[in-house]
C-alpha cells in the first residue's frame, strides 16, 4: 500500500513559511524493483504539486528535475529558502501556466530531498545505506515516478518535461510509457552519457572519495561529511554548465576585491571565488553519497543500448507529441546530441519539432531567462492542451 | 486562423493527395502545413532553418524540425513521406543536386517550386546593362544574395532528366504568383514564366 505524508529532508528546514509538500510511502508489497536487480523497500517518494487536477484528469505537466536540483519547482526550497529553480517557466500565467495545469515534481530515488536515497537508514541494518543503497538508472528514477502516478490515480500525464538530467527521464518516460504520456519535452539532453560527461562526473566522484572525511561512504556514522570533496566535485561539475564566452563575459580575467595578483594561492580573480562559493553553498544543501549515485545513474544512461543499438527502436509507434529544445553554446548536451533523438524520432515517423535556442549561456540557459524557449514552450503546450482539452 | 495562402503555395497544396504525409522543406511560419493539416487532412512534417520560423511553427501546432536541407535530409528514412515539398529554396542550398537526390528518395512524389533565371527580364538585364540581374522576383545584389545556385527552368528540367525524375505537371507563375500549366520543355515558358513548380515522380515512387 501507499501513504501519504510528511517529507523528512536530510538538512533542517530553515525556511519556515516554505510549503514543504508531500511525501508518498510504497510499504513491503510495493518494493521498486530495480534495473541492478535488487529491490528497494521501503520506497518513500517525496513531491511537490502546484494547481489543480481538472475532472477529466487531462491536464497533469510531470517535471523531471536535473542531478542537483529538487522537487522545489515553483515555490521557495523549505531547506535554502531561495526561490523555486523554474520559477520563470512553472506559476500562474507562466509557460507551464499552473492556472490551466496540475504540475508534479517529484525527487528522484537516490536523491537527498525526501525520496529514499543512500542517507536514509537501510530497514535491514538500522543505519545508513552509505554505499549499501543500490546502483540506481535514470529508468529507475522514471519506475518510482510511475508508482507515485499510480498511487495519485493518474493514468495520463499532458506532458513530461524536464532539462539535463530531466530530460533524460522524459526520454525514457516516453520510450518505457508511451500511452501514459501525451507529449514530452526533453531540453538540453541527449539519449546516451558521452565519454566526456562521464570523465567530468568521474572527476567529481573521485573528488568526493578522496576526502578523508567521506570514510568509505559512512560519515555519516563518523558525524562527518566530505564537504571538501563534494566542493570540489561541484565546482568542476559548474565549468561545464557554462560557456566559455559566458564565464569571458561574467568574469574575464577580474579580479577579486584586489587591485594587483597577490602572488600566492588566494582567490586572487573573480571565476576563483565564484566557483568556491558554487562550491561552498552546495555541500550545505546536497548529500556526497547521493551526487555518486546520481552522476552514475546519468553515466549508465544509454537509450539506444537497451533497443540493440537503434534508438528508433525506443521510439517505434509512438503517438506522443516531441518538442526537443538544445541550446547552441551547451557543449555539455550540445545541439547534435538533441538533434540525434528528433532524428531518431523522425525515422519512426513520430510526430517531433526540435528547437535550437541561440544564446551564449551554456547548458545552464534551461534554467535561465531565455524568452525564445518561453515562447516555444507556451506555444507547444497550448497546442497539445487544445488537442486533449486541458 | 490562416489568412489567404499565397497563390504559388496555393498551387502546390492543389498537387497535394487527400491525407497524405508530407514534408515540407523551408516550411517557412508553417502556412502551407497548417493549411493541407486543415484542408487536406495531412499528416505534415516540417524542416525549417529559422528559429522564429520554427517557434511560430510550434505554436501553431506543427511538427518542425530546425535544420538545414543540405545536411539534415540524409537523416530522413527512405519513402517516408507520400510527398516532399521544396518551395522557393533549392536556388538558395549548396548542393542543390543531392538535395534534390533526397527528396526523390524520401518522397513519392517530390513537388519543387523555383524562380526562372532565364526569364526575358533577367536575360536582358544582364545584356543591357553588363551587370548582375537584379529584378522583382530576385532581388539582392550579387554579393549578398542567399541564392548561391540559380537555374533556369530548362536548367532544371536537364537536371530532373539527367536524376530520372519522370516530371508529372508543370506549372508556370508569374509575377503575382498565379499559375498555368505548361511544357515543361517549351522554350516559352523558359523566356516568360517568373518561375515554376514541377510534380516529379523519383525511382521511389515508381511502383505507384
Amino acid at each position: 500500500m501507499a501513504e501519504t505524508g510528511n517529507p523528512q529532508f536530510l538538512r533542517p528546514v530553515t525556511a519556515a513559511d516554505a510549503d514543504i509538500g508531500q511525501a508518498m510511502t510504497f510499504g513491503p508489497d510495493k518494493p521498486l524493483t530495480l534495473d541492478c536487480g535488487k529491490t528497494l523497500s521501503p520506497l518513500t517518494v517525496a513531491y511537490m504539486t502546484y494547481g489543480n487536477l481538472n475532472a477529466a484528469r487531462s491536464n497533469t505537466v510531470l517535471i523531471c528535475h536535473a542531478l542537483t536540483l529538487d522537487q522545489f519547482v515553483a515555490s521557495a526550497s523549505p531547506i535554502t529558502g531561495k526561490p523555486g529553480w523554474w520559477e520563470m517557466m512553472v506559476g500562474p500565467g507562466k509557460p507551464i501556466d499552473t492556472d490551466r495545469f496540475f504540475v508534479i515534481c517529484a525527487n528522484v530515488v537516490g536523491g537527498c530531498m525526501g525520496t529514499t536515497g543512500p542517507a536514509d537508514i537501510c530497514p535491514a541494518t538500522g543505519k545508513p545505506y552509505g554505499l549499501d543503497f543500490p546502483l540506481v538508472t535514470i529508468r529507475d528514477m522514471v519506475r518510482a515516478q510511475a508508482m507515485l502516478l499510480d498511487a495519485l490515480g493518474i493514468e495520463k500525464v499532458m506532458c513530461v518535461t524536464g532539462g539535463s538530467m530531466g530530460g533524460m527521464q522524459v526520454l525514457q518516460w516516453a520510450a518505457d510509457y508511451p500511452d501514459r504520456v501525451v507529449s514530452a519535452v526533453p531540453i538540453a539532453c541527449a539519449a546516451r552519457h558521452s565519454a566526456q560527461n562521464i570523465a567530468f562526473h568521474e572527476v567529481g566522484r573521485q573528488a568526493i572519495m578522496a576526502d578523508p572525511d567521506w570514510k568509505g561512504g559512512t560519515y555519516q556514522l563518523h558525524g562527518t561529511q566530505p564537504g571538501k570533496g563534494l566542493a570540489v566535485a561541484r565546482m568542476a561539475a559548474h565549468i561545464t554548465y557554462l560557456s566559455e564566452t559566458a564565464l569571458q563575459r561574467k568574469f574575464g580575467r577580474n579580479l577579486q576585491n584586489r587591485e594587483h595578483i597577490s602572488f600566492g594561492f588566494g582567490p586572487d580573480f573573480q571565476i576563483e571565488s565564484y566557483l568556491r562559493h558554487q562550491g561552498m553553498t552546495f555541500v550545505d544543501r546536497f548529500d556526497a553519497n547521493s551526487y555518486l549515485y546520481i552522476t552514475r545513474a546519468m553515466d549508465y544512461f544509454d537509450l539506444a543500448a537497451e533497443h540493440d543499438g537503434k534508438l528508433a527502436e525506443a521510439f517505434r509507434g509512438s503517438k506522443t507529441r516531441f518538442c526537443i529544445i538544445s541550446f547552441t553554446s551547451d557543449w555539455l548536451f550540445p545541439t547534435v546530441e538533441n538533434k540525434r533523438v528528433a532524428h531518431a524520432l523522425n525515422a519512426t515517423a513520430a510526430t517531433v519539432s526540435f528547437v535550437e535556442i541561440q544564446t551564449d549561456r551554456g547548458h545552464d540557459a534551461f534554467l535561465l531567462d531565455e524568452p525564445e524557449m518561453f515562447a516555444t514552450v507556451r506555444g507547444f503546450l497550448n497546442s497539445v492542451a487544445a488537442k486533449v482539452g486541458a | 486562423m490562416s489568412s489567404a495562402l499565397r497563390p504559388d503555395l496555393a498551387a502546390i497544396a492543389e498537387m497535394i493527395p487527400y491525407g497524405s504525409r508530407v514534408l515540407d522543406v523551408g516550411c517557412g511560419d508553417g502556412a502551407l502545413l497548417e493549411h493541407l493539416a486543415a484542408t487536406k487532412n495531412v499528416d505534415g512534417r516540417g524542416l525549417e532553418l529559422s528559429q522564429q520560423n520554427v517557434n511560430a511553427c510550434v505554436t501553431r501546432g506543427l511538427p518542425v524540425v530546425q535544420g538545414d536541407a543540405d545536411t539534415d535530409l540524409g537523416e530522413y528514412p527512405t519513402g517516408a513521406f507520400d510527398v516532399a515539398i521544396l518551395s522557393q529554396t533549392i536556388q538558395a542550398t549548396f548542393a542543390p543536386r543531392d538535395v534534390l537526390g533526397h527528396l526523390l528518395r524520401i518522397g513519392r512524389r517530390t513537388v519543387i517550386s523555383l524562380p526562372n533565371f532565364g526569364h526575358w527580364r533577367v536575360r536582358l538585364a544582364l545584356l543591357a546593362n553588363g551587370r548582375m540581374p537584379k529584378t522583382q522576383a530576385l532581388g539582392y545584389a550579387w554579393y549578398d544574395t542567399p541564392n548561391i545556385h540559380l537555374c533556369t527552368i530548362a536548367d532544371f528540367v536537364g537536371l530532373a532528366s539527367e536524376m530520372g525524375a519522370a516530371i508529372e505537371r508543370s506549372l508556370s507563375l508569374d509575377e503575382n504568383g498565379l499559375t498555368r500549366p505548361m511544357r515543361a520543355d517549351a522554350w516559352g515558358p523558359n523566356l516568360l514564366a517568373n518561375g515554376a513548380i514541377f510534380l516529379l515522380r523519383g525511382e521511389e515512387g515508381k511502383s505507384s
